[in-house]
């Protein structure tokens, strides 16, 4: 059978079982835009290409399925690189195709020509030109496969329209031959073992969980192995639903804004079991002083991984899926687990959670201390709150989407995370703007599932062109907007590191006026202005499922983020809510 | 040429890589260094006897970085097929040097002694320089750009090194020979 390069792609892309293509397109990709026609598979045109990266993105955290976008060459190659770095550092399964000028105007500074393998090399898994029509099936094959194998990531099919428009004679192959790639799968016996001993010898063991756990399909293992150890377990920013809020060996999250208990079991444990997460430098603070009496045990299906900041004591370069569950085989042929011994630790771990939850100072419905402004003005609504309500308010399988800063640290903080998948940000790149367009990707691929985005007035300015698409496709996500008038993490930074001197970081709560925006894309526009507010404008915009809603909720301009841990300190010097008594330094237990 | 920075330095390591012989993947390991802030001391790259592949030698600053972390991130990329470390008394290494040497009449005798003495070969005549071609171990290299400087040099060339590992059982007699062959 003889098929032009664009009909072999989009032929290819059905084989690969693609359902939907986000793109936009233009000069170079037109012919395959053709053939896109005929196709079952559904094209998801958006208004801006970042807007697409960030929806295939979306749609690969919430289905565990690549995502893939389309976009012409140029421009449209060059507004995609954000969201490949954006799913590079957060191993997000995602190929994206990009159309070149013709292989003869290559080198030539075409009309929108740009050097796309080039500009993406550093930030893609891998990526491929294509020269010759007949190797698309190919080509198209190793993208996924390299996308969705071993550590997640994008990769970039680079393709000139003279390719698209020459023939070729179809053909599928049968397997993927890259001599060069060969993925982890299984772990080490030996290296099991020497975990498992650390793990039954251990007194204050802590499970440091990261998006491994999630890319790995190792949600199921992980409580098991919980359950068998009685360990408690700490999930990063990336790993928020790995193991659920609700159990009680659940610490939340570490790192810079995460909780006193999780921060500081880290610090003080003697064993740190290190799965699927990289000791990002957002979790451990000044490294030399991070986890200073743990042992190590690291399991990363990435070899670069293990011991590039920390070096482990035990390293397993396996699937964390399979590694978690050979050390539960482990521990369990070992005979009966002594939970007592960890009875003094865990004691200790509740003490701290009573005494340093995540806190604000409330300013409820009805609670009339906390006014502001003086006489005639309403509460002031804590962005807390609105989140709190928000997660009272929707289904516990809800999917929650977050921009960058402030709000998504409250996100991860307020939310009662219960399932895998449920938690889509950006955590690596962190990406203002990632929100609308990710929360319309995942419910483009989770239809069943309500989808709510908590963003900022900041990060939703730069992508909310997409409510537009979201409208004209038919995709009805949510938007909580907690409008503080500010770019509120940069405000805090200079809050507490600059003296109050606030450099540009004013955005105004009226400017735009985010209502009108929302109406003016064809969305339900709310605004919120006072904590009565919140649950019945939640409730109204849980009842629209035919377009999108917007709501504008007027939060505290002057809220900060709490705990923290100042950049490049140790996790010791956390910073807790100012209501609370600061922690002895050097306390234990 | 300060001790460190020779070759054989303790900050100096050699890779030897072994990557598929495909478009653009000079560009990702050489990529793949700058973005990591891992520093090149020399790089020679050629195909092998198997068409499909090529061979990169790698002479790797190692200040900056671990050796083990730039093997493992290097290693990531899916044209890297195999990476070996090759220790100098394992190795058999050899490089390149094309060196032009102001040589008058007075000074060309003794010039020519020394190329003879390392094996070379006088590859060009001019007025009052020459151009000599030396391969040998990159110590015997280092040895002879040394004894060329008093004379002044006018141009210089080095390859970078290239490595194979020893045979079992081969004798530091082919090292001589390596030395002493006319490569040209």
């Amino acid at each position: 059978m003889e098929l032009t390069g664009a009909q072999a792609l989009v032929k290819s892309l059905e084989m690969q079982e693609v359902e939907v293509v986000f793109g936009l397109p233009g000069g170079a990709i037109l012919p395959v835009y053709d053939p896109i026609i005929d196709s079952p598979i559904r094209h998801i045109l958006v208004r801006h290409e970042q807007g697409a990266g960030h929806m295939a993105e979306g749609y690969a955290q919430a289905t565990g399925r690549p995502g893939v976008a389309m976009v012409t060459s140029g421009p449209g190659a060059t507004n995609v690189v954000t969201p490949l770095a954006n799913a590079y550092m957060d191993s997000t399964p995602f190929v994206c195709i990009t159309g070149q000028v013709a292989t003869s105007a290559i080198g030539t500074d075409a009309f929108q020509e740009s050097d796309t393998t080039g500009i993406t090399l550093g930030v893609t898994k891998h990526n491929w030109l294509v020269t010759d029509a007949a190797d698309i099936p190919r080509i198209v094959r190793e993208a996924f496969h390299v996308a969705t194998t071993g550590r997640p990531g994008p990769v970039l099919i680079d393709f000139p329209k003279d390719v698209a428009t020459d023939t070729m004679e179809w053909y599928w192959p049968d397997s993927v031959d890259l001599p060069g790639y060969h993925p982890p799968s299984h772990a080490d016996p030996s290296a099991i073992q020497a975990a498992a001993a650390l793990v039954l010898a251990a007194e204050r063991p802590v499970i440091y969980a990261g998006g491994g756990i999630l890319k790995s399909g190792a949600s199921e293992a992980l409580r098991e192995l919980a359950d068998l150890t009685g360990i408690p377990v700490v999930t990063t920013l990336m790993a928020r639903g790995s193991f659920p809020d609700s159990h009680p060996l659940c610490l939340g999250m570490p790192g810079m804004h995460g909780n006193y208990t999780a921060v500081t079991a880290i610090q003080k444990a003697d064993l740190l079991l290190a799965l699927g997460s990289r000791f990002d430098d957002r979790v451990t603070g000044k490294v030399s002083a991070f986890a200073p009496k743990a042992k190590v045990v690291h399991v990363d299906i990435d070899k670069a991984e293990i011991g590039k900041v920390r070096r482990p004591e035990v390293g397993i370069l396996a699937d964390c899926r399979l590694a978690i569950e050979a050390l539960v085989e482990v521990i369990r042929a070992s005979g009966p687990v002594d939970h007592s011994r960890l009875a003094p630790w865990i004691a200790t771990l509740h003490r701290w959670q009573a005494e340093y939850p995540c806190t604000y100072d409330r300013s409820e419905p009805g609670s009339a201390e906390v006014v502001t402004g003086g006489p005639g003005r309403r509460p002031t609504l804590k962005p807390q709150f609105v989140i709190e309500t928000l997660r009272a308010s929707t289904p516990p399988d809800t999917i929650l989407v977050s921009g960058v800063g402030q709000h998504q640290m409250w996100a991860s903080q307020y939310w009662s995370f219960e399932y895998p998948n449920t938690w889509i940000n950006s955590g690596g790149l962190g990406t203002m703007g990632f929100a609308v367009p990710a929360a319309i990707g995942a419910k483009v691929g989770r239809p069943d599932r309500m989808v709510w985005a908590v963003d900022g007035d900041g990060c939703f300015q730069m992508t909310a062109q997409e409510l537009a698409t979201a409208r004209a496709e038919r995709v009805p996500v949510k938007i909580a907007i907690l409008n503080n008038a500010y770019l509120g993490m940069v405000r805090q930074w200079q809050h507490m590191f600059y003296e109050e001197r606030y450099s540009e970081v004013y955005l105004s709560p009226d400017l735009p006026d985010y209502v009108g925006w929302a109406e003016a894309m064809g969305c339900v526009g709310l605004r919120v202005e006072s904590p009565e507010e919140v649950t019945p404008a939640i409730e109204k915009a849980n009842d629209v499922d035919d377009r999108p809603v917007v709501i504008d909720f007027r939060t505290d301009s002057m809220e900060q983020v709490f705990p923290m841990v100042p950049a490049g300190a140790s996790n010791d010097d956390i910073v807790v809510h100012p209501s609370q008594s600061a922690p002895v330094p050097g306390a234990l237990q | 040429m300060s001790p460190d920075h020779r070759p054989n330095g303790p900050r100096h390591r050699l890779l030897s890589v072994l990557v598929e012989n495909k478009a653009g993947v000079l560009a990702r390991v050489a990529g793949l260094f700058s973005r990591r802030g891992y520093n090149i001391y020399s790089l020679a790259v050629a195909p092998t006897d198997d068409e499909r592949f090529s061979r990169i030698s790698i002479v790797v600053d190692v200040e900056s970085s671990p050796l083990e972390q730039v093997v493992a991130q290097l290693d990531k990329l899916i044209n890297v097929v195999e990476i070996g470390e090759l220790h100098p008394d394992e190795a058999r290494e050899a490089e390149l040097l094309l060196v032009s040497v102001s040589a008058d009449a007075g000074q060309r005798s003794q010039v020519i002694q020394l190329v003879g003495v390392f094996g070379g070969r006088i590859v060009d005549v001019g007025h009052d320089a020459i151009t000599v071609m030396v391969a040998g171990t990159p110590e015997a290299v280092d040895d002879f750009e040394s004894l060329m400087r008093p004379y002044g040099i006018a141009g210089l060339q080095r390859t970078g090194r290239i490595a194979l590992p020893k045979l079992d059982g081969g004798s530091s007699a082919a090292e001589v020979a390596v030395t002493a062959t006319d490569i040209a």
